[in-house]
């Protein structure tokens, strides 16, 4: 059960615009078990989706180029792999992508049942006849709220909410053995939601499936994931077990920050607090730490030197100076 | 919030998409809201429920099937084109996606001015120009920003032009479809504060779309919640809270998921039961097929809101 299916490491990947050079991905490095999900939080910006996209290999052509590092999944260098061979045996086979835009991956002049019924044909490995097939599509609308009666529609027809269930439909029925879902649940309210992550752990359960689930909802990844990382400005500046990342007690800045802006059910404020200032122009990366500007322990050291990763315990590591020099507590709230 | 001066009221009102075999789909049926001037009804409700439907129907973006909407008392929906070009300046919409809803050619500049033009709200180019820097300088735009593209900005700032061209006609009105769920929980909350800002400042009142329950209570004043097409329970955003009374508003916020560890171990809150179609939907409560407490009256006819507690309104044959 515990294989590690997907393996990053130290990627950096830069996006080459007429002008300028954007530095996106720096230096991550993750892994992903089988059975296993692992969540990516960050800032809008990071370069969450810039990873998630050069795994499957999909980086814009002519302006998006890892520049380093190695992603393997099984024991197989993606970047080896033919063309065909990434057609035909990883990607929607192996390794299924849910897009942060619903529209990336449907035909607008194709119905929806058609798109799910050519998804499911493509994987019919049990050769069920065309009936079974159709319905089966039925039963993969259905599970996601809705009517089967619809089917005969087009995208235009359907609420962005909606959209964005048909694709979740088609990356399930398709049993990936990693799922990467970017953004998934975002355009859904939290039945829906809730409904749509239970499919996504069911899929774990039968398949043994391995998920890479990037979100902006901290309560999704308490939720559902066994582990969890924290991007910012390129990098992962936290990353640890579940309850590392949700335990009080050492975190990086940045986490805190994220953490303290979330608006509370509990208690009623005047104004949210957002953590002051921008992310850095990823075309123009400081030398020392990314964070430094923003961050409010940061000292002459942090401006001009680059931190290292520390180990905090078996699975908590942090990208901070304020941990590199012997371990000072730090607290949540 | 009795007091504050109404600023915009729905009264009955339908939008009905026709489908195949000249059959309707109701994605707005009956629907009856006010709005005071200055302050904010949050919307929530299930995907596909018509909140984007209904926001985009009240300024006349789609056409409505049947009702009424008073803006300022004046039934806009009979208005003609000249009429609604004036009273769109006073009615905008900011949409979720800051990607797509922006044209990726244009400058950030010739975005938020795009509207000017189109109105023919100013006369020369100067005075555009000028409205446009003190516009960037009221979301939290630098100046050297004017003539960047949009895809050179974070999704933060893009959505601040989203904030900055719905602002361009001084409206009074803001239509908000989603408009933070595409960020990062920082930023989110520097826009819901903006946001907030501007409505002191300008007494702009908003209708809040969203999914996510804890922005909703944070920026409302009152929350609608809507299921299939229908409004089935509305109040004070606090009370929203404290004592839900509709079966699906209590599943609704049942469902939230919150960011600590102590819920890992509940069960994810899913409703079972089939979603009732809303194409030429059956007479009764929409939930009712999903609802645990469904009994025999519920699928007669549909029902009104009702006033359970001073202020608080839901429909429910249980109540
Ligand atoms: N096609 C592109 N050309 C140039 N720059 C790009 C391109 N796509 C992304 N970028 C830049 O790369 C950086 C990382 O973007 P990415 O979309 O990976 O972030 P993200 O973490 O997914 O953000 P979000 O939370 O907003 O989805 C950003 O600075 C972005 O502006
Ligand atoms: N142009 C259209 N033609 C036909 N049906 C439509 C059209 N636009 C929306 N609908 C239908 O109207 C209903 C309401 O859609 P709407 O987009 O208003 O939902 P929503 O509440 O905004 O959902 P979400 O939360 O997913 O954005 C849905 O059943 C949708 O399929
Ligand atoms: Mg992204
Ligand atoms: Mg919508």
């Amino acid at each position: 059960m515990d294989e590690i299916l997907l393996k990053i490491e130290d990627l950096f990947i830069e996006y080459q615009t007429e002008l300028e050079t954007v530095r996106a991905v720096n230096g991550v490095s993750l892994e992903v078990k089988s059975g296993r999900t692992l969540g990516i939080v960050g800032e809008t910006g990071a370069g969450k989706t810039t990873t998630c996209l050069s795994i499957l290999r999909l980086l814009p052509d002519r302006t998006g180029r890892v520049t380093g590092g190695n992603i393997c999944f099984r024991d197989k260098n993606i970047y080896s792999l033919s063309e065909e061979e990434m057609r035909t045996q990883i990607c929607g086979e192996k390794i299924s992508m849910i897009f942060q835009d619903p529209m990336t991956s449907l035909n607008p002049v194709m119905t929806v049942g058609s798109q799910i019924y050519e998804a499911l044909k493509y994987h019919n490995h049990e050769n069920k006849t065309r009936e079974e097939l159709e319905r089966r599509v039925d039963e993969v609308l259905e599970l996601v709220g809705i009517p089967a009666e619809r089917k005969t529609e087009y995208p235009h027809q359907f609420s962005g909410g909606m959209k964005q269930r048909v694709v979740i439909a088609i990356a399930l029925a398709c049993e990936p053995e990693l799922l990467i879902a970017d953004e998934p649940t975002t355009a859904l309210d939290v039945t829906v939601q809730a409904q749509v992550l239970a499919m996504m752990r069911d899929l774990q359960k039968k398949v043994g499936s391995a998920i890479l689930l990037i979100t902006h909802d901290l309560g999704v990844v308490a939720q559902m994931c066994d582990d969890a990382l924290v991007m910012y400005a390129g990098e992962i500046v936290e990353s640890g077990s579940i309850e590392d990342i949700f335990t009080p007690g050492s975190h990086h800045p940045y986490t805190m920050g994220l953490f303290g802006a979330i608006p509370d059910l509990d208690s009623a404020v005047d104004r949210l607090t957002p953590i002051e200032g921008l992310m850095p122009d990823p075309t123009k990366l400081p030398d020392g730490c990314y964070f430094a500007d923003r961050c409010p322990y940061a000292e002459e050291l942090c401006k001009q030197i680059h931190p290292t990763r520390t180990s905090l315990s078996g699975t908590h590591t942090i990208l901070c100076h304020r941990f590199s020099e012997g371990l000072k507590e730090v607290s949540h709230e | 919030m009795n007091e504050a001066r109404i600023l915009i009221e729905v009264k009955d009102l339908c939008k009905y998409f026709d489908v195949k075999g000249g059959r309707k789909l109701h994605a707005v049926d009956r629907v009856n809201l006010t709005i005071p001037a200055g302050k904010t009804l949050g919307v929530v409700g299930e995907s596909g429920c018509g909140k984007s439907t209904l926001g985009r129907t009240m300024l006349r973006l789609l056409e409505p099937t049947s009702g009424q909407i008073l803006f300022e008392g004046k039934d806009i929906t009979k208005a003609r084109k000249s009429e609604m070009r004036q009273l769109r300046s006073k009615m905008q919409i900011i949409f979720q996606d800051p990607y797509s809803s922006i044209n990726p050619h244009m400058t950030v500049s010739d975005i938020i001015m795009q509207p000017m033009i189109v109105n023919r709200l100013f006369h020369s180019r100067e005075e555009m120009v000028a409205r446009v820097k003190k516009l960037m300088d009221t979301v939290g735009l630098a100046d050297r920003l004017y003539n960047a593209y949009p895809h050179e900005l974070d999704g933060g700032r893009r959505q601040r032009i989203g904030v900055a061209r719905a602002l361009a006609l001084n409206p009074e009105f803001i239509v908000c479809d989603e408009p933070v769920s595409a960020l990062d929980v920082s930023i989110q909350a520097q826009i819901l504060n903006l946001l907030m800002d501007l409505q002191d400042q300008m007494g702009l009142a908003y209708m809040f779309i969203t999914h996510d329950l804890s922005v909703v209570k944070h920026i409302s004043d009152e929350i609608a919640v809507l299921y299939l097409g229908q409004c089935i329970e509305r109040c004070g955003a606090t009370e929203l809270f404290r004592n839900p009374l509709h079966p699906y508003t209590k599943m609704l916020l049942a469902a939230i998921p919150v960011p600590n560890l102590s819920a890992r171990t509940r069960e994810l809150q899913v409703i079972h039961g089939e979603v009732t179609n809303p194409i030429d939907p059956p007479p009764g409560c929409r939930f009712a097929a999903r609802c645990p407490y469904c009994r025999p009256e519920c699928k007669e006819k549909d029902l009104p809101l009702r006033e359970v507690n001073p202020g608080h309104f839901a429909a429910c044959t249980l109540l």
